[in-house]
């Protein structure tokens, strides 16, 4: 049996990964896709949290959060669909006008 | 020992995955990495006896959100060249910023989880009975937190409605 805190620390891993994602990436669909392993980050360290005081408390919050990432990702990735409808490319560097 | 065996593998499985996501040029590779990533993390949830998450987690992530994100990367992206990293506006040592940063939230995200004290108890005590299992879950689910779950419903209508919203043809902005 592994210790729990190794868990935890290769949620932090993955986490950070996702945060340096958000960061370096200028493609808005890879910059979703770092936020999505950011959520499955944090998601971890709830199961983990969930198994070390056997409580399943943090099963159901990572069910809500799985809940509000899918309604997020449809709407974030409806968004992107328009952005790209009305520009040739989609660097979000450039976009800095919220009229489009 | 076997556990053992499994974690690490998904483990390393998880952070290639993760390192996919984060260095491939194009956004279908980091699409297909993020899978290869969700299914580790699946794995991962299993060796925590949450069966139903682990679940809910290849169906839903790996299977329904990465579809639509394929859908929509493979919508915008085809015939398109590799969208490139090098905008105008890119900063200065902006690699090296962003890894710096990163290692520094590495290293207080984990110290914060592993050095307090409260976890000094963390030595994986046995999991009771019925911890984990669909049936607890449902429990859980339906007695204690049921208002929660009632409300993931509102949450789903405001998306559908919000991407019916956005997906309409607006003769306003049509090009």
């Amino acid at each position: 049996m592994v210790p729990l805190s190794y868990y935890l620390i290769l949620s932090a891993l993955l986490f950070s990964i996702g945060t340096v994602g958000v960061l370096v990436r200028r493609n808005p669909l890879q910059m979703f896709m770092s936020i999505e392993l950011m959520w499955n980050a944090v998601n971890l360290s709830f199961i983990t949290f969930a198994r070390q005081y056997t409580n399943m408390a943090g099963h159901v919050f990572v069910f809500l959060v799985i809940t509000v990432a899918a309604a997020e990702v449809a709407i974030g990735l409806a968004i992107i669909v328009v952005v790209f409808r009305t520009r040739e490319h989609a660097d979000v560097d450039e976009l800095n006008a919220m009229k489009g | 020992m076997v556990s053992t065996v499994v974690f690490w593998l998904a483990a390393a499985v998880a952070i290639v995955g993760a390192g996919g996501v984060l260095l491939a040029k194009h956004p279908v590779h980091s699409a297909l990495s993020l899978v290869l990533n969700l299914a580790a993390l699946g794995v991962l949830f299993l060796l925590l006896h949450a069966e139903f998450l682990a679940v809910v987690e290849i169906l839903v992530y790996a299977g329904a959100v990465m579809v639509l994100f394929l859908f929509v990367v493979t919508l915008l992206m085809a015939g398109t060249k590799t969208p490139r990293d090098e905008g105008r506006f890119r900063l200065a040592y902006q690699y090296l910023l962003a890894g710096l940063f990163g290692l520094i939230l590495f290293v207080l995200v984990a110290h914060a989880l592993v050095g307090a004290d409260w976890m000094s108890s963390l030595a994986a005590t046995n999991a009771g009975g019925s911890f984990g299992s669909i049936a607890a879950f449902g429990t859980a689910l339906f007695t204690k937190y049921l208002l929660p779950f009632e409300l993931t419903a509102v949450v789903l209508l405001v998306a559908v409605i919000g991407v019916i919203f956005l997906g309409r043809e607006h003769g306003a902005t049509r090009k």
